[in-house]
């Protein structure tokens, strides 16, 4: 077997980070091999990210950085250093759910919802660039992520009355 | 509602007449109870629980297809500082299986592996890291069997049999039965078509990678969480491996990320940990990787098909006899049921008056098969629907009119004598005829473009339970507080489909309160009555019935006291908008925590269990117990595709599904599960197979979610679902099912269109563009199987129809005997 | 949870830093950009540095610029280049291209000189070290045969880039930077014969960035043939360029990539293109003879031999796509 470096190799120990979380610094410590998705849910028990292959072949790992949706199973804990990193957990706030979240809900775009948190970030970010997006923006942008129960369908539908209703500044229904 | 034998007192008669008024929220579409909790990231499934002191399991498996262990070295293992336990197969000898006649697997392997990835050796260290780095010092010698990877080959016997149980050697099942007079029903046809047709294996592919967290009581009970939707089974078999009183073993299932029958057998990972668990008195998780998930698999079963089907020239069937060969792979799992499945279901959607099912199942070198989202029906509706296709285009019909022509009557018994009820197939078809535009369109549209119509039918739950025994199927219990909270136990599991919702909806209707005044308890052992679990599609229907009975008999209770105190006849009070009040008066009532205080001063704690068993089915003969059912679900589908002529390249441009669920619970989740059902059925129809490399000891070629092909964004075309809601007299309020029925059309139609576009027929499923091509250039216009093996068959059960003036049994002598008779 | 092996980890500032490290490090050291072609590699145990040098912090390494030429930072991300509108307006078969690489979420994270120096693939080798030892691994990774090619001593894992054929065609250029200086090599230099040695750069390199000559009057498609609409490499790619004179071809380059270990420049059909039309029937004999050079084999999604009439039905439609 190829060897793996030895228990009590350098590069094994941990680092300590300042790790900018859902709007809070969080002091964590951990080994540099760690993927962010490995830190978010072990070290800092923030488990509502998922994972499905840990490979980049599903977006159930999804997350924000800065803004941008990126696959948490592909980047190490460490270059998440200085950047803003947003989970499912940081997504409603303190006067309720986001209008994703809500659409989701009521429209049933959540089955099993192990998709969903990457889903929601995913299409918050189509949001942020493009607040009315059509269906082929959707078809796109979400294409990366899969999802087994839904057909997608629901999820389209819950981002566009999400959507609209963002414009309208209404939250929810 | 039917299952309820006790009179109707006024109390019941009062929620009678309520609901013949109206539903308060049967039919609605309620936001799931769940939903906030999923869309907020709260849900917990079980690779998200962690515990003080937990450690982490791998599990070594093995790399050889078939071989017998000769020796396992584990002392480097145990050596790597962090690793607390070591497991092996000898901890764990008695065996276990989902079916009592299929006990057959082990927790680790003992003497013999089965295929790559069968578990043989655990262990427990302080992380995953270290876990994973301790199976490679693991030194395990093998003695390398020869091994079969296909039934065709082992069929045939050469190879030392994977078991030293089934039928024959590596012949696991071996079923024949006649219904009637085949040979003279071809006799009679106009048209007699025979065709061998392959479905190829493929796998659930849930987003949520199987996971379990087992640890030991202060007290000494044991406790898992797992991602299983059949609690109760997995349950039995944790007792019976490790000879603990099931008392005092109590499995809990987490919310599944998605099952569709992948989590629906006892893993082995699962009693590992549950063992490690109590070896080390800490909590052990094991979190699968997706390899490993393809390793558990219990996936559709590849099936070679042969049917052959007598047609009148009015497209009315005269006779039908249906050979199916199933590849098992290395263990038994819920196959004997997988192979009935395979024969049981072709009666009910058009009537065959003469039916002859011959059925195979073969274990081979790969992960076990076993009940997928249709469990063994998709395959040979398959064969049928394409069948159909080629028989209308002989006979000159339109496929839609053939169809609509030799409907199974509403009521009716089947020739196999499965009992119809409610039967809107015929709407389902109008309904997507008219939709789809097929008048204008079947054999019209420009080369390349193409429409193929498809229908199927499924079961609303099992007739009978996995293990033999007279007790209900699902069980709830409603307990009523004082503060006007409803708190339901259910064992039942929701994997996404929805059940929790359900369960609360019925509650709520019943007693007219609010769903945020229900609480729920779900899928515990420990605390909730059984629930068989979320397989063949059975919850909404059992689990309904047993909620009614139980909410029915706690709004009882409660109206008679009100009923006093109100100083009105019982029958009057209506229970809604969280109040109970007369009828005739709505101003005369009180909320419901007030009523619910009133009948507790005068009757004590009110806590109701309700309960439901499958009626009966008029099926007697031995085999019978696959395929009865309280209702079938009718579903019918046009596909429309475009075929590039020059890459056989296979898109689905637009499909229009109709699918008969009695009645809506939830509606919004009704459409949910016709548009899941239709995306995994397109995914098997186009993309998905399970392949293994023969030329390389039978390794799955393609475990990742990268090359085993689900469909994407990109391939999900707009899908137009209509719901036909004729309330079936044996469903909670008329439902059911709708998980699993809408599937089955998808892969016929597609196979239906493509034909539509280029003219070639495709009899093999999935439908991939070289095959497409390769249709196209071949001399008969078609791709699929071109021979199918003598399955055997030495005695075939005969059973006489109803119409034959059968009572549903097998007469003796079986045939064998017979043609002695005759003969002499 | 697939996990990875540990390593050191640097983050440098300069593509000097980069190029001294990598001269100290040695061989055991390897470049991570986006980290979306090697993480999984290194999960899966079949690519096992002992230090990666990230060039996250290297933002000279960044940045598109234009004049006549287009010049690509090898660090910026393909999502950057895909949302660049001018480039693609300029160089539509290469935002075709890089548009059509896996996912967004994934061209949110890698990046584009990543994507040139991906490493080669093929479905004996892009699994599991517990797989891998299943099959006795192969000649590229701990084994010693090919199991693609039994009798093969090459190995045949394919080259699954989506932008390299279209550096090829355009006619692009390399740039390596090392401690001893720089070099600067036209795209197709930088592929080897091998599925192994893949890559003409050496373990001491970094590629700071690409050149795309001015294009004048040529026209370019890039057409990829993949299972899904998003996730899949591509198991046949035709990049196709043609400059025409009137109708006719004054000069073309046709690139194959995904069906060998190698990118395949198609000089037989560009020769028969040179002066010719682009009529029904040319284009269908370009196609055919540029078919030739394609040897796809069964280690990839797809049939080999489908692969292989496919690419010549991509291969005509590209040209057909390039008529005036
Ligand atoms: C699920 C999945 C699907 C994919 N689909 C596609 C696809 O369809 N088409 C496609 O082309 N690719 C695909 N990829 C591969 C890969 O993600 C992309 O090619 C991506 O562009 C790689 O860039 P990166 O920055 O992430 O590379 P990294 O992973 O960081 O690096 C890849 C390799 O390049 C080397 N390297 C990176 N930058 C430099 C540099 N500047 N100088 C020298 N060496 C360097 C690294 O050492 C490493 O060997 C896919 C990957 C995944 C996981
Ligand atoms: S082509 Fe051959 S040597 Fe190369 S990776 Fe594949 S099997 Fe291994
Ligand atoms: S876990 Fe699948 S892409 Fe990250
Ligand atoms: S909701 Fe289950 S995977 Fe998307």
């Amino acid at each position: 077997m190829k060897p793996a470096t030895e228990p009590d190799s350098p590069a094994r120990s941990k680092v300590q980070m300042i790790l900018r979380v859902n709007g809070e610094s969080h002091d964590v410590a951990f080994v540099p091999h760690k993927t962010l998705l490995e830190v978010l849910r072990e070290d800092m028990r923030l488990t509502g990210t998922k994972h499905g292959c840990e490979l980049g072949e599903c977006g159930t790992c999804t997350i924000l950085v800065d803004g941008v949706p990126r696959l948490s199973c592909l980047m190490l804990g460490l270059e998440s250093d200085g950047h803003d990193i947003r989970t499912i957990e940081g997504m409603a706030g303190a006067c309720g759910a986001h209008p994703l979240q809500t659409a989701f809900a009521e429209l049933g775009a959540a089955q099993c919802g192990y998709c969903t948190p990457g889903f929601l970030l995913a299409a918050e970010a189509v949001l942020a660039r493009d607040p009315t997006p059509s269906r082929a923006t959707l078809v796109e942008e979400l294409g990366g992520n899969l999802c087994r129960c839904t057909g997608y369908l629901k999820i389209y539908e819950a981002i566009e009355l999400a959507a609209a209703r963002m414009q309208k500044g209404t939250p929810d229904a | 509602m039917r299952n309820s034998d006790e009179p109707l007192s006024p109390e019941r008669q009062g929620l009678r007449d309520q609901l013949a008024e109206g539903y308060q929220m049967i039919g609605k579409s309620p936001i799931k109870v769940d939903a906030m909790a999923k869309v907020t990231g709260q849900t917990m499934f079980a690779d998200d629980l962690s515990m003080p002191r937990m450690l982490h399991c791998k599990i070594l498996r093995s790399h050889v297809a078939y071989a017998r262990i000769l020796s396992i070295d584990t002392s480097a293992a145990e050596a790597l500082p962090g690793v607390i336990a070591v497991l092996t197969g000898a901890a764990m000898p008695i065996p276990f299986g989902i079916l009592p006649v299929s006990q057959d697997e082990h927790a680790l392997c003992l003497d013999r592996v089965r295929f790559v990835g069968d578990p043989v050796v655990a262990v427990a260290a302080v992380d995953e890291e270290t876990a994973f780095e301790a199976i490679q010092r693991i030194h395990v010698e093998y003695e390398k069997l020869e091994p079969v990877f296909d039934p065709t080959t082992a069929i045939e016997n050469k190879q030392e049999p994977l078991h030293d149980y089934g039928d024959d050697g590596n012949v696991h099942k071996r079923v024949s039965m006649e219904f009637g007079e085949v040979e003279e029903a071809f006799a009679a046809a106009d048209l007699v078509l025979e065709d061998t047709m392959f479905f190829e294996g493929n796998t659930h592919l849930p987003m949520e990678q199987h996971a379990s967290l087992a640890w030991r009581e202060a007290d000494g009970r044991l406790t898992i969480q797992s991602s299983t939707q059949t609690p109760h089974y997995l349950h039995k078999a944790m007792s019976k491996v490790l000879e603990m009183p099931p008392s005092r073993v109590r499995v809990i299932a987490c919310p599944n990320g998605g099952g569709f029958g992948g989590k629906s057998d006892p893993f082995n990972h699962e009693i590992v940990v549950a063992k490690l668990a109590l070896m080390t008195n800490r909590p052990v998780k094991i979190a699968l990787t997706r390899e490993e998930v393809f390793y558990c698999h219990r996936g559709r079963h590849p099936v070679l098909m042969h049917v052959k089907t007598g047609f009148r020239k009015d497209g009315s069937m005269t006779g039908m006899h249906f050979q199916s060969l199933l590849d098992g792979g290395g263990y038994g799992s819920y196959g004997v049921a997988s192979t009935y499945y395979t024969g049981a279901l072709q009666t009910v959607t058009y009537k065959v008056p003469a039916y002859r099912f011959d059925g195979v199942r073969c274990f081979t070198n790969k992960p076990p098969c076993g009940p997928k989202r249709g469990h063994g029906t998709p395959q040979p509706r398959f064969a049928l629907e394409v069948q159909l296709d080629k028989a209308a285009v002989a006979l000159g019909l339109d496929p839609a009119d053939l169809r609509l022509r030799t409907l199974h009557p509403a009521g009716g018994i089947t020739a196999n004598w499965l009992q119809v009820g409610s039967m809107g197939l015929g709407p389902c078809i109008e309904k997507v005829v008219e939709a789809s535009g097929w008048k204008d369109k079947w054999g019209k549209l420009p080369a390349g473009k193409g429409v193929g119509l498809a229908c199927s039918s499924y079961i609303s739950g099992a007739g009978l339970p996995i293990y033999w025994n007279a007790m209900p199927h699902s069980g709830v219990t409603v307990q009523l507080d004082r503060g006007g909270g409803v708190a339901v136990f259910c064992g039942e599991t929701d994997i996404g489909q929805g059940s929790d919702t359900v369960l609360a909806m019925v509650v709520a209707e019943v007693l007219g309160v609010d769903l945020a005044d229900i609480r729920l308890t779900v899928a515990d052992t420990h605390t909730t009555p059984v629930d068989l679990g979320s397989y063949s599609s059975r919850v909404t229907v059992m689990m309904g019935h047993a909620a009614f009975q139980a909410a029915e008999r706690a709004r009882e209770v409660v109206a008679r006291s009100v009923a006093k105190r109100l100083e009105v006849p019982a029958v009057r009070l209506r229970f809604a908008e969280n109040r109970v009040f007369d009828v005739q008066d709505p101003e005369n009532g009180m909320p419901f925590p007030k009523a619910v205080q009133v009948a507790e001063a005068e009757h004590g704690t009110i806590a109701m269990a309700g309960s439901y068993t499958p009626p009966a089915s008029p099926g007697k003969y031995r085999g019978a117990g696959v395929g009865p059912s309280p209702a079938y679900s009718y579903s019918a589908a046009v596909v429309q595709v475009d075929v590039d002529l020059e890459t056989g390249v296979v898109a689905v441009e637009k499909i229009w599904v109709a699918h008969d669920v009695g009645q809506s619970i939830n509606e919004m989740l009704v459409i949910g599960q016709v548009e899941g059902g239709v995306y995994m059925g397109l995914g098997e129809a186009l993309m998905e197979e399970m392949s293994y490399r023969s030329n390389r000891f039978g390794v799955h070629k393609i475990p990742s979610m990268l090359e085993y092909k689900s469909p994407t964004t990109h391939e999900m075309p707009p899908v137009e679902t209509f719901l036909i809601e004729s309330p079936d007299p044996n469903g909670p309020f008329g439902a059911k099912e709708v998980g699993q029925g809408p599937l089955l059309p998808m892969m016929p139609a597609v196979a239906n269109a493509v034909f539509d576009a280029v003219g070639v027929r495709v009899d093999e499923v999935p439908v991939t563009p070289d095959k497409v091509l390769k249709a196209m250039q071949a001399k008969d216009k078609r791709y699929g199987p071109k021979s199918f093996p003598d399955l055997r068959i030495t005695e075939t059960m005969r059973v006489k129809t109803l119409e034959q003036g059968g009572d549903g049994t097998a007469p003796r002598p079986p045939r064998a005997e017979k043609q002695e008779v005759k003969s002499s | 949870m697939m996990r990875l092996p540990p390593f050191r980890y640097h983050a440098p500032r300069t593509a000097a830093e980069v190029a001294t490290l990598l001269a100290g490090e040695g061989p055991e050291a390897m470049i991570v950009a986006g980290g979306t072609d090697l993480y999984p590699n290194m999960k899966r145990r079949h690519q096992m540095p002992k230090t990666l040098i990230s060039l996250r912090h290297v933002d000279e390494l960044r940045g598109v610029q234009m004049n006549g030429a287009v010049r690509l930072g090898a660090n910026e991300t393909l999502r950057a280049l895909e949302w660049h509108g001018a480039l693609k307006e300029r160089l539509p078969a290469l935002w075709t291209a890089v548009q059509s690489i896996s996912t967004p979420l994934l061209r949110n994270m890698g990046t584009i000189g990543g994507n040139i120096c991906l490493d080669t693939r093929c479905n004996y080798y892009n699994q599991n070290w517990e797989w891998r030892r299943a099959i006795d691994f192969c000649m590229k990774c701990e084994g010693t045969v090919c199991w693609t090619a039994p009798s093969s001593s090459i190995c045949w894992a394919v080259n699954s880039s989506d932008s390299v054929p279209v550096f090829i065609a355009l006619g692009a250029t390399f740039t390596l930077v090392s401690h001893e200086g720089e070099r600067t090599i036209p795209a197709l230099a930088m592929f080897g014969e091998d599925g192994i040695e893949y890559l003409t750069k050496r373990k001491d390199e970094v590629l700071t960035h690409i050149d795309i000559p001015d294009q004048g009057t040529a026209r370019s498609v890039y057409r990829k043939v993949r299972r899904r609409g998003a996730f899949d490499f591509p198991v046949a790619a035709v990049a196709a360029r043609v400059a025409l004179d009137g109708d006719r071809v004054a000069d073309s380059t046709l690139v194959l990539n995904a069906v060998g270990p190698k990118p395949v420049v198609c000089e037989e059909a560009m020769a028969y293109l040179a002066g010719k039309p682009l009529s029904d029937e040319v284009v269908t004999e370009a196609a055919r003879l540029a078919g030739r050079g394609a040897k796809p084999l069964d280690n990839t999604d797809h049939l080999s031999m489908w692969r292989k009439k496919v690419v010549q039905v991509e291969t005509r439609r590209a040209l057909e796509a390039l008529r005036p």
